[in-house]
């Protein structure tokens, strides 16, 4: 699994970082956001390419857990 | 040359997308005092596009200001789309520009090159408006920014503010949407050269023909749609109308490519900004696609006026808008006022 870290990052940074490591195909890949805009966006993209995504919460970063 | 330097690289967000969120700026004028004057019709109290003060029975004097960091890498056009969304705000209140002050701020890497074609852009657009820039001032500051103070005038009696909307009127948009989410996906170079072309021309496109029109009609209400989005936008009007707007969604103009672009999550944080400042007051439809929501939330820089007027004159001020700007279109109503402020059918 590809752990990608957007942390510090705004948007569309995060989306393009996702969208970069996406071009591999992975089954599953986790994402760590650190603002609703990108938590938003990438999940957005991710579903947009297929992927089921989840998403955990703590102290105003956001853990995403993309699978197909 | 100089002008190798990517404007947009300098910018950490770009044109309207930067402004200060409408709950951000409420929050921070909490409990501001102010003092009124009987001749200042429209001030600090109303979420107005610009202030206006009556200086006799025939004139009042309009000013608003308006800046942001680039939003385009070609210094001429940015100059351009800065100083026709600045001078929008006194079309939208009804005026016409006269004077305008440059507000420049320089940042590292900005060549004498740049800064004059900026410069030059702007002019260039004021010019166009019937207006003359007088002088400025510049500072230096870790991003580039640009922009106008502009003063323009308008009769007292045909002020048009956005607080006026009755219900049954009809609501037209003159300029088409998506242009925050097309410039974001542009960074990802995912949009074509010419569709990028077309929106740069749509965002240096002065409201004035638009203006010239809508003065002929019996506009009750009237607003620009810049980075309070659609859906932002309609919000203060039906607010300080004391009506509700109803926006039929299918009719709303955009540019076909932004659609997918939102579905992909290429959207600018200042929709999510909108979405938080106005979402409470807007009613979203089920049947309305996410993608076209987010289009209607999305911030627009330079974007057309939206505006109120009886049903009876909407067809023939249509018309005659549409040769001005062909993608304007009926997109709604304003209805008495209900649970919501906006709905978003």
């Amino acid at each position: 699994m590809e752990k990608l870290d957007a942390r510090g990052l705004s948007c569309p940074e995060p989306v393009i970082m996702i969208r970069k490591a996406m071009m591999a195909k992975a089954a599953r890949y986790e994402m760590i956001v650190d603002n609703i805009a990108s938590k938003e966006n990438v999940t957005r993209y991710a579903q947009h390419q297929g992927y089921a995504v989840s998403a955990a919460e703590r102290d105003g970063e956001y853990t995403l857990t993309m699978t197909k | 040359m100089e002008t190798e330097v990517k404007l947009t690289k300098l910018a950490s967000c770009a044109g309207c997308g930067a402004k200060v969120g409408a709950g951000t700026l409420a929050r921070l004028l909490e409990g501001f005092q102010t003092h009124s004057d009987p001749r200042l019709m429209v001030g600090y109290d109303k979420s107005d596009d610009a202030c206006v003060y009556v200086l006799d029975k025939n004139t009042a004097l309009v000013q608003t200001t308006d800046f942001f960091p680039p939003i385009v890498d070609d210094p001429f056009l940015f100059g351009q789309i800065a100083a026709a969304n600045a001078l929008s705000d006194i079309y939208a209140m009804g005026g016409e520009p006269k004077l305008a002050l440059n507000l420049l701020c320089l940042s590292p890497g900005m060549g004498q090159d740049v800064v004059q074609e900026i410069l030059r852009g702007g002019y260039a657009k004021a010019y166009e408006a019937g207006a003359i820039i007088a002088g400025g001032h510049t500072i230096q500051g870790a991003e580039p920014i640009y922009g106008l103070a502009v003063t323009g005038f308008v009769h007292p009696d045909h002020v048009l503010t956005n607080a006026a909307a009755q219900p049954g009127d009809v609501l037209i948009l003159t300029k088409p949407l998506g242009v925050g989410i097309l410039t974001t996906a542009a960074k990802a170079d995912l949009v074509e050269q010419p569709l990028l072309d077309r929106l740069y021309r749509q965002m240096a496109e002065l409201n004035k023909a638009a203006r010239d029109v809508m003065v002929q009609y019996p506009v009750h209400s009237c607003t620009d749609v810049t980075g309070f989005a659609l859906l932002g936008h309609s919000y203060e009007m039906a607010q300080g109308s004391g009506c509700s707007i109803r926006i039929d969604s299918s009719r709303v103009p955009f540019h076909p490519e932004a659609y997918e672009m939102a579905e992909m999550g290429f959207i600018p944080a200042g929709a999510y900004r909108n979405r938080a400042f106005a979402g409470a007051g807007v009613s979203t439809a089920s049947g309305v696609a996410r993608a076209v929501e987010d289009i209607c939330y999305d911030p627009q820089t330079s974007g057309g006026l939206l505006l109120a007027l009886p049903e009876s004159a909407a067809e023939a001020c249509l018309a005659e808008l549409k040769r001005a700007a062909p993608q304007a279109a009926v997109i709604g109503r304003a209805v008495e006022r209900l649970e919501y402020a906006v709905y978003l059918d």
